[in-house]
């Protein structure tokens, strides 16, 4: 049987509206050959968290351009965790401050990617780090 | 515009060129093939007076104060009055940005400018769980009338023009604005400002949504009658482009979008209200982003204001010239500023600015050097504040309007825009408007292809970004001061609107917000409602609730 694809939930935590990357997120994923599912702007951690399960997706990529990344961030992880399901790799984007790294990927993240991140270094590390489930 | 004499002799001459350049390149070769905007609009090597021949001078260009307006609508220019300086604040409690607010206008400032925080923008309150770490994060936090006249402190309404950038609670807002002018005995018609309230961009482009494109049609259409008749010197709408190309939108999308939502609600005012356009028009205002290609932005302002004036003429059977004006703000472009090396966008800035000006704005918001990375310091507002001043009294460009006029260039590329921007309000039009272009999610795709496009470009080296994709700094450490809200905003405010809570009348608040849901659920103008709301401390939240409640609550479809 052919290998599954990597399935991703993209997703925009709270009330930011900032879209721009993760839209452009959504298509180099697509176009890269990962499945792809954006949730659109304003989602709660919950909502996040539920939707990967549901999904059942390999990894949540987390998109905030408000400043709420700290708090975000870390309740999707933490949410996923509560649910046993933290074999789904959770990473984040956007403008986040050097100092916030460390705690952020002490709550769990696997990766903060930076501004000028390109498409192709993104769409790389998902295929270095990401094993889509049997 | 040209005799056929001097055509046919340019046409020679041109030709003599060519055959020049093409001895040149067949040698050296130019550094790339194709050579465009940051938008992508291919530009020429040279421009002649071939490219703008079928131009009409009295038709198309005119004089300033002149219809169609290419050359700006005061006949006297800058230098009467410079455009007003106004920088975007906002920050934690009303207190704290009240504080920002006058330490501008100490530095000369001659306008304000709201930046409200993601609850406020979105229509919930800081005890909402949806509003949980974002308190005061992007802008100041406002609950209750009791937070805007802390806001408002020491500010002279009838002196100082305030412009709130708030969407779907906007008729809340101004309802305090409005209410906090008449506690302090000024009259409504002495007020003079601006909410954004446009709605259509947010479903295309910044996405601060609250109530399906329908609904929140009629709210604009409210406020719209409610400023004809009672605060005349309001702007009730600010028709903006800046976010829709902050989305990533080419500057031809951004202008179209804009002036095709500037239709729509032209049209819902006279359909829905029954006003005369004439009536309603001359209070409509724009907002622009001014980006890095610097002939592009000139041509698109140049280009708004031609397509909008001959647009209420001809569409809308307009006769009151002040309805033709296209008045606007333009904002230098966040889009184009880097978090690498950032003391670079200080010049980014004042390029863009310069653009603005070139292009003729009446009011400017210049971004901070820092605004990539946090909420502006002092010190990079000052700065951007001192670019603006510096355009204005140190380089000269104030002292001849619309100096880019008759050149071959600018003109054929103002006339390009303007074809294109057609091209697109024509495909909206027949496409029924634009709440049914939004609905079929057509400007949001071609939006998405733009900035996708744009970012594979960036990727690939084809349009350059300096410090993010050529020239950068190896590890590169960026040391400014990062301005940051403290956490404790939050309980600061929590606690602001507990008090507010406490102290209202709760049954008074319950009757208000029934008799709001009333007249949403009949059809009335709900400006009335909402002001006697907010003087009886309703909240903003609980106004939007009883919008979400009547017409529907509106979600992101996501699509990309």
């Amino acid at each position: 049987m052919a290998q599954r694809r990597i399935r991703i939930l993209l997703a925009k935590p709270g009330l930011d509206g900032h879209d721009r990357g993760a839209r452009v997120l959504a298509r180099s994923f697509r176009d890269a050959g990962f499945e792809v599912i954006y949730t659109g702007c304003h989602q709660t951690p919950e909502q996040i968290a539920a939707t990967a399960i549901q999904e059942d997706v390999d990894m949540v990529g987390l998109s905030c351009l408000s400043g709420a990344h700290n708090y975000l961030y870390p309740a999707v992880a933490r949410l996923l965790q509560a649910e046993g399901a933290d074999e789904i790799v959770v990473v984040g984007g956007g403008i986040i401050p050097d100092k916030d790294i460390p705690p952020l990927k002490a709550a769990g993240l696997k990766e903060i990617f930076l501004p000028g991140a390109t498409l192709d270094s993104i769409n790389d590390w998902i295929r270095a780090n990401i094993t889509p489930k049997e | 515009m040209f005799t056929q004499e001097l055509l046919d002799k340019s046409s020679l001459m041109r030709k003599k060129w060519e055959d020049e350049v093409k001895k040149i390149i067949a040698k050296n070769a130019d550094m790339k093939d194709r050579w465009s905007t940051v938008s992508d609009l291919e530009i020429k090597r040279i421009y002649g007076p071939e490219d703008i021949k079928d131009m009409d001078f009295e038709k198309d260009i005119a004089y300033p104060g002149q219809f169609p307006y290419l050359r700006g609508n005061q006949a006297t220019g800058y230098r009467g009055k410079f455009w007003t300086f106004r920088m975007f604040a906002g920050m934690g409690t009303a207190v704290v940005t009240n504080e920002r607010w006058h330490y501008l206008l100490s530095t000369g400032q001659t306008g304000l400018s709201t930046a409200f925080d993601f609850p406020t923008l979105m229509g919930y309150d800081t005890d909402s769980p949806k509003a949980k770490g974002e308190c005061g994060k992007c802008g100041v936090a406002i609950d209750t009338i009791d937070d805007f006249r802390d806001l408002i402190k020491g500010i002279p309404l009838d002196k100082i023009t305030t412009s709130m950038t708030i969407n779907p609670p906007a008729t809340a807002l101004w309802a305090m604005y409005c209410a906090s002018a008449q506690e302090q005995g000024i009259p409504l018609t002495k007020i003079g400002g601006t909410i954004q309230n446009d709605m259509l961009k947010e479903f295309i482009a910044q996405k601060t949504l609250m109530c399906p494109p329908e609904p929140s049609v009629k709210l604009i259409s409210d406020t719209v009658e409610f400023g004809t008749k009672y605060v005349p010197r309001w702007n009730t709408i600010s028709i903006s482009g800046y976010h829709i190309r902050e989305a990533g939108a080419t500057a031809v999308q951004e202008l179209a979008f804009t002036l095709r939502d500037g239709m729509e609600y032209v049209e819902d005012a006279i359909r829905r209200k029954g006003l005369h356009v004439d009536e309603f028009a001359p209070r409509l205002s724009f907002f622009f982003n001014s980006h890095i290609d610097f002939f592009e932005e000139i041509a698109k302002l140049r280009a708004a204001r031609r397509i909008w004036a001959k647009g209420m003429r001809e569409r809308y059977n307009s006769q009151d010239p002040r309805s033709w004006w296209m008045r606007f703000h333009t904002q230098t472009a966040g889009c184009s500023l880097t978090a690498q090396q950032p003391y670079n966008n200080v010049v980014r800035t004042a390029t863009e600015a310069l653009a603005a000006v070139l292009g003729g704005t009446q009011s400017l918001h210049t971004n901070s050097l820092d605004e990539v990375l946090c909420l502006p310091s002092d010190h990079a507002v000052q700065i951007a504040l001192r670019t603006q001043q510096l355009i204005a009294e140190e380089t000269g460009v104030v002292n001849t309007i619309d100096p880019l006029a008759g050149s071959y260039f600018v003109e054929a590329l103002t006339n390009e825009m303007e074809e294109k921007a057609w091209e697109y309000i024509h495909k909206i039009d027949e496409m029924g408007g634009m709440v049914a272009a939004i609905e079929k999610g057509f400007p949001q795709m071609e939006i998405s292809d733009a900035a996708y496009k744009f970012q594979k470009q960036i990727d690939a080296g084809e349009k350059i970004m300096i410090g993010v994709n050529k020239y950068n700094i190896e590890d590169e450490i960026v040391d400014i001061p990062i301005v940051e809200i403290d956490d404790s905003i939050e309980a600061t405010q929590l606690e602001r609107l507990a008090a507010t809570k406490r102290k209202r009348d709760g049954r008074k608040v319950a009757e208000c917000l029934k008799d709001l849901g009333e007249a949403c659920k009949k059809g009335e103008n709900v400006m009335p409602f909402c002001i006697e709301a907010v003087k009886n401390y309703a909240t903003v939240q609980e106004i939007c609730d009883v919008y979400r409640e009547v017409y529907g609550e509106y979600r992101d479809p996501g699509i990309y």
